[in-house]
């Protein structure tokens, strides 16, 4: 790899301080410290280190997003060519969507890396790792035809107001990714929500939609049946999807054969990569554990009140649909957004969980609660922090006043 | 009668090239140094000039705010140099050693009858204080303090930690000359700590000493953890701590009335040619004796271990309060890569790497951070390292922020840097977290004193 470290060692002159093209020296550094972990030893503290670093952190979270990742390629393709009734297969399917991913992909992170070298070359710190796993996040929660230049103003909105204008990685109160999805939800809704936004339909010249195609997602079907009443026969329609033979039966919405953001609608896959975080030490497994729950108490609740069908879902269905499981396992478990103290986790999860379907079912105006749950709970963590740390305090201070 | 406490949070570092009890016979130097940079908490005044003759035990430099921290000679002959730095900070004072030690002779204390007064006197003129540390700020004790309590550690924890049996052995009397001599200094308890993992050292019990006994993973032989656990302390308490490794120096002060820092000191590391157990007096020119026991091919020499020690040349002194050597490599080389690797060989706290498959596993470690420096972005990992009831990140955070109120409130005057190594070693973003502590400190001395 000797040849490797000569291009950079070569190249370093250039961009450094006094160098022509110092506004590269973040650009040219983050692809080094990627090929290379850096000679740097220790000096003050502590001679010997850990090998992880924040890069591995969240190259693992990117093994995890994955699998649902390649499934989300693959429904986008299965979806579309469903839509036409036309024949195609596992290959067809990944290539139409991997070629609908791609662009997306590469946009997002093309916008906000240009936002973060900007920032680190202004500030003159090295670009961070955090937007490895923003930007890949982005695009899994988009819908398959949002217009790119779309997607690219909603990310630079996210780097730059949800993450730069705090102080960069690490000091942001919201969590980036979302904050591009909200961004796009409101200021694109046409683009962003209804039943034209989840399918690719822009077939060949002259291919007809099937007989009986919606793009509705589950979300905005159940949508329909607020106001409607139990056993309504104007609902029991929409419902008899939700039965075992159904589009969005229990079995369809947990393999994730929904239409649906790219990325969200696979809760088996979605869960298998919240296992692997966890079980690498990267996600909180008290974040999952308490937003499931959080979820599930929410859910119950309605379903024991119900006067709708939406009310009316069984819990664990409810659970399994929209962007819950991959709010819970991607987006609230983002260490810096979320509560940072360990009790605070667990309430923080609780109430991002529980807030996500109360929203959703709520204000069928937003079936995406999830989203505005989390991001309310982001705003809401460093309060939860406040009391946690502040019980701490107040124990020493007793501690102080029996001695 | 002992109250034993299980340390749950924390890790076992295991690397390779620890010290079997191998006798490596003693180490003479003939120029010994004192370095001011040991002493936390002091400003430095030279007692003596270039030139000027001294005996082990007689003033090198004291403390210019309190006059009673002395700092001695560790041996006798002509103080050779005064090594001075930027803004002439004194560096070094170096002595060329006589060929045969002669003591100044401080007279031998009375421990029956002797009270506080007279002991501290004799602590402070004898050069032993400066062996005890006091809480909170973890600085060189001043002899004027009245401790609430004083812990001495029995429990050696850390990376390649020497065996304590081993090193204090046929000390007996020095040992329980020095419990007396520091219960005469507290009205409080004199604690002292054991390993419930190791055999119990019998002359460690006292009946002036509440004993106490820790078992688990390391920090628990940080004398830090033991306080949080028996008796943590609070805003206003002082507390005294001191290393049961030097209880024999401080118990021949006592006794005899001379000044003799020498150690068992354990020579540890996978860069070390012959591990084992060497005979050092404290400040020693350790050149010929890394010469013929370290491989010194890049390499990092270590005063004390791996997560406190203090880096020293291969020409260096052995520094204050440190019995133990150890060398390591430099990790001064790049990885290809090395971040998406699945890791199978690395060592990790964390199971990000695979290597967690083997868990008894001893690594030979080098000094490379694997990594750049970031800011706060993973939560919850300190907690695992630190086995006290506070909240790492946030005492941290309050301590770059300066904000003095809340340091105090979340516990800065539980803290020394040595507690934060571990959550150092493992800190994902490679935070200085040691210096960080320490400068907190410091800026909280200042404003109260």
């Amino acid at each position: 790899m000797k040849f490797v470290q000569n291009i950079f060692d070569q190249t370093r002159p250039l961009v450094e301080k006094d160098g022509k093209r110092n506004i590269f020296y973040p650009l040219h550094n983050a692809i080094e410290t990627m090929a290379f972990v850096p000679n740097h030893t220790a000096h003050s503290g502590a001679h010997v280190r850990d090998a992880i670093d924040l890069k591995r952190t969240m190259v693992t979270v990117i093994f995890a997003m994955v699998p649902a990742l390649l499934f989300g390629m693959w429904n986008i393709g299965r979806l579309h060519y469903g839509a036409f009734g036309e024949e195609s297969t596992l290959i067809d399917n990944f290539l139409f969507g991997a070629l609908k991913m791609l662009p997306l992909i590469t946009v997002t992170y093309a916008a906000g890396l240009g936002v973060e070298i900007f920032f680190a070359w202004k500030r003159n710190h090295a670009v961070n790792e955090g937007f490895l796993v923003s930007g890949l996040l982005i695009p899994m929660i988009m819908p398959v035809d949002i217009p790119l230049w779309m997607v690219a103003v909603s990310t630079i909105f996210a780097v730059l107001i949800g993450k730069e204008v705090f102080g960069g990685t690490g000091m942001n109160l919201l969590n980036p990714a979302l904050t591009a999805r909200a961004f796009a939800f409101f200021a694109y809704p046409t683009w962003m929500s209804g039943d034209q936004v989840w399918i690719n339909t822009k077939g060949e010249e002259g291919a007809q939609l099937v007989d009986g195609y919606s793009g509705a997602t589950a979300m905005g079907d159940l949508a329909t049946t607020v106001g409607q009443g139990m056993d309504n026969p104007a609902t029991n329609a929409v419902m008899a999807e939700f039965g075992a033979d159904g589009t969005y039966s229990l079995l369809n919405a947990f393999l994730g054969l929904i239409p649906g953001s790219i990325g969200e609608t696979s809760a088996l896959l979605i869960l298998l990569g919240g296992l692997f975080l966890v079980f690498k030490g990267v996600g909180s497994w008290r974040i999952m554990l308490s937003f499931f729950i959080g979820g599930l108490v929410m859910a119950g609740i309605f379903n024991l009140f119900a006067v709708n069908e939406f009310m009316g879902l069984n819990p664990i269905h409810q659970l399994m649909l929209g962007g819950f499981m991959f709010g819970m396992v991607f987006m609230a478990t983002d260490p810096v957004s979320a509560s940072q103290t360990e009790t605070g986790k667990y309430i923080y999860g609780f109430l991002a969980g529980f807030f996500g379907i109360m929203i959703r079912v709520f204000n069928p105006a937003y079936p995406e609660g999830i989203m505005l749950a989390i991001l309310f709970m982001n705003v809401m963590a460093p309060l939860i922090d406040h009391y946690v740390v502040e019980a701490n305090i107040k124990r020493r201070a007793k501690r102080l006043a029996n001695a | 009668m002992s109250q034993s406490f299980k340390i749950r949070k924390g890790h076992n570092i295991k690397l390779v090239g620890d010290a079997p009890k191998n006798d490596l016979g003693n180490v003479s130097s003939t120029t010994y140094a004192v370095s001011p940079l040991d002493f936390p908490g002091i400003t430095p005044k030279l007692a003596v000039k270039a030139g000027e003759k001294v005996q082990a035990g007689d003033v090198l430099f004291f403390d210019k705010d309190r006059p009673e921290v002395k700092i001695c000679s560790p041996v006798s002959g002509e103080v050779a140099e005064v090594k001075r730095g930027a803004k002439r900070k004194i560096l070094q004072v170096v002595v060329l050693a006589d060929s045969a030690i002669t003591y100044a002779s401080h007279g031998s204390f009375d421990l029956k009858s002797g009270d506080r007064g007279a002991a501290a006197d004799h602590f402070a003129k004898t050069g032993v204080g400066a062996l005890i540390t006091s809480r909170p700020y973890g600085v060189v004790a001043g002899m004027s303090e009245e401790p609430r309590d004083i812990f001495v550690n029995g429990v050696q924890s850390g990376p390649l930690a020497g065996d304590l049996a081993y090193q204090i052995e046929g000390k007996d009397a020095e040992i329980a000359a020095a419990i007396e001599a520091l219960a005469l200094m507290t009205t409080g308890k004199v604690y002292v700590s054991q390993d419930a993992d190791a055999p119990s050292i019998a002359a460690l019990n006292h009946e002036k000493a509440t004993a106490l006994t820790f078992s688990g993973k390391h920090p628990k032989g940080l004398v830090g953890s033991q306080i949080a656990q028996a008796a943590p302390i609070n805003k206003g308490d002082i507390v005294w701590t001191v290393n049961a490794i030097d209880l024999p120096v401080i118990g021949r002060a006592f006794l005899k009335g001379e000044y003799a820092p020498q150690y068992k000191v354990v020579v540890a590391g996978s860069k070390i040619t012959k591990p084992g157990y060497a005979t050092i007096t404290q400040g020693a020119n350790l050149a010929s004796f890394i010469g013929s026991h370290v491989n010194t091919d890049n390499t990092r020499i270590i005063a004390g271990d791996v997560l406190t020690g203090t880096q020293i040349e291969a020409t260096g002194f052995l520094s204050f309060g440190q019995s133990q050597i150890t060398a390591i490599p430099e990790g001064n080389q790049t990885e290809f890569f090395g971040w998406v690797l699945p890791g199978f060989g690395k060592f990790s706290t964390n199971r990000a790497f695979w290597a967690w498959l083997f868990p008894n596993r001893k690594y030979d470690l080098d000094t490379n951070l694997h990594g750049e420096e970031r800011a706060f972005v993973v939560t919850g990992e300190y907690d695992k390292f630190i086995p006290m009831d506070i909240f790492p990140q946030q005492l941290l955070r309050s301590i770059l922020i300066g904000d003095i109120e809340k340091m105090e409130q979340l516990g800065i005057y539980e803290v020394v840097p040595e507690d934060f190594a571990l959550a150092e070693v493992a800190c994902t973003s490679k935070l200085p977290l040691q210096e960080i502590v320490r400068n907190g400190l410091n800026d909280l001395r200042k404003e109260m004193i």
